[in-house]
C-alpha cells in the first residue's frame, strides 16, 4: 500500500516568556493511500498540532522539528507557495466549528466554487455548477437554494456538511477532520458520521478522524492511535484496539464509554487525576501518576513505542502486519502492557 | 461580491431614515453642481447696490450678498462644490492607501507590521501646516497639491483602524480555514480580510469626509488652500464669523450648508453599516 503521509520524529513547542512549552513529542506515524485513521486522545495530547504542523497552520510561536511528507514532499520547510499547491486540493482539512470556520460575507456557492477557481483554474460558472453537484453529494438539500445563502443562514449540521463539501471539491488524497463532530449536538454527529462513511466509499480519499471520543472514532477508523501528553502511548487495527487495550490509558479509556446494555451505574466512570501540564518535565511515563499499574521503573524510565504481539485472535486484522508494513503493527509505550 | 452589494442595496432601501439623509447628500451635490445656473448672480460677480445685503427674493440675492456684493447663494453652492471634492478625493485617496497598508500590516504581523506602523507614527508626528508650506514652496500654489497632501496626511488613522481590525480578523477559524484550503496571502487578504473590516472602514469614511473638509477650510483660512476669488465652505464661514454681528446670514448660510451636509453623512455613514452588516439582515 502507497504511503501518503508520513511523519517522522515530529517535535511541536511553542515558545512562552519564560520557558517552552512542549506539545508533540517525537511523534512518527503513517497514512497509506484509502485508510481512515483515527487519533484519539484528551484536550492537550497534541492531537491536533500534529496535523496543524503538517498543514502549515502553526501558530506564529510554534516551532517545529522532524519530517512530514505528503506524496514524499517535505511540508514541514516547504515555502507557502508550494505549500497551497497541495493544502486545499490533495490534502484538505474539516475543521472543528463550522459555525466560524466558514467566511460570513460570502455565499455558500461561491465559496466552494472558489477552491476549483483558486486551484484549478477553472471558470466561474463552471466551478459553480461542480459546487452545486457537491452540495448535493453530501446530502444538502435544496442545494440549488444553499448555493446563493449565507453560511449565517444555515444550521450547524449544514454547515459542517458544507466544510466537508469544500474539502472535497477537488479530489483530495487525504482529508483530515480535526473534531468534525464536537461542535454538533448527538443527532447531527451521527448524521456527519454517516456522511464521512459514504464519501469514504464515494470517493479515494484517505481520511484522518482526530477526536477525543473513541466512540466517533470507533465506527470509522480502520486503525487507531492514542496519544497522550504529545506522545503516542497505543497503535492498533481498530477492532484489536477496541476489543484489548494494551496500553493502561487505552483501557481506562474504554472503560469510560457509558454501555447502554452493562448494569446501571450510579455514576459514570472517569479517568482520575490529570494529565501533565504542558511544560512540565517527565522523567518517566507521563500517565504513571494516573496509571492504576505504575511501578517505580515508570517514574524513571520512558517506556517506548514498540511492537506488541497480536492478541491470539484469528480474526484481527492486525495481522497484515507481515508484509511488513509497520501501520497495521500493535505496538504499545508501556513497561507493564495489560495482556488480553 | 457583486450578491453582497445586492443585498446590502436592499436593506439600505427600506432603511428610511438613511433614505432622507440620501437624499439631502444627494440633494446638496445636485445643488452644489447645478444650482449656481438657476440664479443670475455669477459667483465673482461684485454688485455694488447690494452691499452685504440681508437674504432677499426681490434683487435675486435669494441668500444675500458679502461685504463686496458677492452674491452668498451663488458662493456658497461653489464653495459646496470644492468642499465637496476636496473631501471626496482626499478621503478616497486615505481610504486607498490607508485599507491596503492597514491590511497588510495587520495581516503579516510580525517585524513588517512593526516596521509599517513605526512609519506610520514617524508620518504623523510631522506637523501637517509645514508638511503643505513646503509642499507649496516646492510645487506652488495649486488645489491637487491640497487634494494630494491632505490624502496623503488622512490615510494614516485609517491604517491604523483598519489594521487593528484585521488583527481581529486573523484571529478567525474562517481566516484559517482560508489558509488550509490554499489561498495565498494577497487572495486573502482581498477576499477574506478586506470585505469583513469594511463596516468600521465605511463609518470612519463617512467621518473622514467631513474631517477632511474641515481640514481644508483650516488650511483655506491660513492662506494655503483655496485661494480668493474661488470659495470653498471653510473660507466662506471664515469669512462671515467676522461679520457675524452685523451680517449673520454671512455665517448662518455656508455653516447650515455645513451642519447639514455632515449630519447626513453621518446619518447615511451608520444606515450603510447596518446594511453591510450581513449577520443583522
Amino acid at each position: 500500500m502507497q504511503t501518503l503521509l508520513s511523519i517522522e520524529d515530529l517535535s511541536v513547542s511553542f515558545a512562552r516568556p519564560n520557558r517552552n512549552i512542549s506539545a508533540v513529542r517525537q511523534v512518527s506515524l503513517a497514512v497509506t493511500a484509502r485508510e481512515c485513521l483515527g487519533i484519539v486522545g484528551e484536550s492537550g495530547s497534541g492531537k491536533t498540532q500534529v496535523f496543524m504542523a503538517a498543514m502549515g497552520l502553526l501558530a506564529a510561536n510554534a516551532a517545529a522539528d522532524g519530517s512530514v511528507r505528503f506524496e514524499s514532499e517535505e511540508l514541514l520547510r516547504a515555502a507557502s507557495k508550494e505549500l497551497n499547491r497541495i493544502r486545499g486540493s490533495k490534502l484538505t482539512m474539516v475543521f472543528q466549528d463550522p459555525m466560524t470556520s466558514l467566511t460570513p460575507h460570502l455565499k455558500i456557492g461561491t465559496q466552494l466554487a472558489e477552491v476549483l477557481v483558486c486551484h484549478r483554474g477553472t471558470s466561474w460558472s463552471e466551478a459553480r455548477i461542480a459546487a452545486r453537484r457537491m452540495l448535493e453529494r453530501v446530502r444538502v438539500p435544496e442545494a440549488q437554494r444553499r448555493l446563493s445563502q449565507y453560511p449565517h443562514e444555515l444550521s450547524g449540521g449544514l454547515r459542517q456538511r458544507v466544510m466537508i463539501g469544500m474539502s472535497l471539491m477537488c479530489e483530495p488524497l487525504l482529508v483530515i477532520a480535526d473534531e468534525p463532530t464536537t461542535a454538533l449536538d448527538v443527532t447531527v454527529q451521527a448524521q456527519i458520521i454517516a456522511l464521512l462513511r459514504a464519501m469514504r466509499e464515494e470517493t479515494n480519499m484517505a481520511l484522518v478522524l482526530i477526536s477525543h471520543d473513541l466512540a466517533v472514532v470507533a465506527g470509522l477508523a480502520d486503525r487507531i492511535l492514542v496519544m497522550y501528553a504529545g506522545r503516542i502511548v497505543e497503535s492498533a487495527a481498530a477492532a484489536e484496539l477496541l476489543r484489548h487495550a494494551r496500553h493502561p490509558y487505552t483501557a481506562e479509556l474504554l472503560k469510560c464509554i457509558p454501555s447502554l446494555s452493562g448494569p446501571l451505574l450510579e455514576r459514570l466512570p472517569t479517568l482520575s487525576g490529570q494529565p501533565p501540564r504542558p511544560g512540565e518535565s517527565l522523567a518517566g511515563c507521563a500517565f504513571a501518576p494516573r496509571c492504576p499499574r505504575a511501578a517505580e521503573r515508570c517514574r524513571v524510565e520512558r517506556p517506548l513505542l514498540e511492537a506488541a504481539d497480536t492478541a491470539p485472535v484469528g480474526t484481527a486484522p492486525g495481522g497484515e502486519a507481515g508484509s511488513g508494513n509497520a501501520n497495521g503493527a500493535r505496538r504499545v509505550a508501556c513497561h507493564f502492557p495489560l495482556t488480553p | 461580491m457583486s450578491s453582497l452589494v445586492d443585498d446590502a442595496a436592499r436593506r439600505l432601501w427600506s432603511n428610511s431614515g438613511t433614505m432622507c439623509a440620501m437624499f439631502v447628500v444627494f440633494g446638496i451635490v445636485a445643488l452644489a453642481l447645478f444650482g449656481p445656473w438657476l440664479n443670475p448672480n455669477g459667483a465673482e460677480t461684485l454688485d455694488w447696490l447690494h452691499v452685504a445685503s440681508k437674504p432677499a427674493l426681490q434683487n435675486a440675492h435669494w441668500f444675500g450678498t458679502d461685504r463686496l456684493g458677492r452674491d452668498l447663494f451663488v458662493r456658497t453652492l461653489e464653495g459646496t462644490r470644492v468642499s465637496l471634492a476636496v473631501g471626496l478625493v482626499a478621503s478616497a485617496v486615505s481610504l486607498l492607501v490607508g485599507i491596503a497598508y492597514g491590511a497588510v500590516s495587520g495581516y503579516l504581523g510580525g517585524r513588517t507590521d512593526h516596521l509599517m506602523m513605526r512609519l506610520i507614527e514617524i508620518l504623523s508626528g510631522l506637523p501637517l501646516i509645514f508638511f503643505v508650506i513646503f509642499l507649496t514652496v516646492i510645487f506652488g500654489r495649486n488645489e491637487y497639491l491640497l487634494f494630494l497632501s491632505i490624502g496623503a496626511v488622512g490615510w494614516l488613522t485609517m491604517a491604523r483602524i483598519v489594521r487593528g481590525q484585521t488583527l481581529s480578523v486573523r484571529q478567525k477559524e474562517f481566516i484559517e480555514a482560508a489558509v488550509a484550503s490554499g489561498a495565498g496571502t494577497a487572495r486573502i487578504i482581498v477576499r477574506h480580510v478586506i470585505p469583513n473590516v469594511v463596516g468600521p472602514i465605511v463609518v470612519y469614511a463617512t467621518l473622514t469626509i467631513p474631517q477632511i473638509i474641515m481640514l481644508e477650510s483650516f488650511l483655506s483660512f491660513l492662506g494655503l488652500g483655496i485661494q480668493e476669488p474661488g470659495a470653498s465652505l471653510g473660507t466662506l464661514i471664515a469669512e462671515g464669523a467676522g461679520e457675524m454681528e452685523a451680517a449673520p446670514w454671512m455665517l448662518l448660510v455656508p455653516g447650515g450648508f455645513l451642519a447639514a451636509l455632515l449630519l447626513a453623512l453621518n446619518v447615511l455613514g451608520d444606515g450603510l453599516r447596518d446594511a453591510l452588516d450581513v449577520k443583522e439582515g
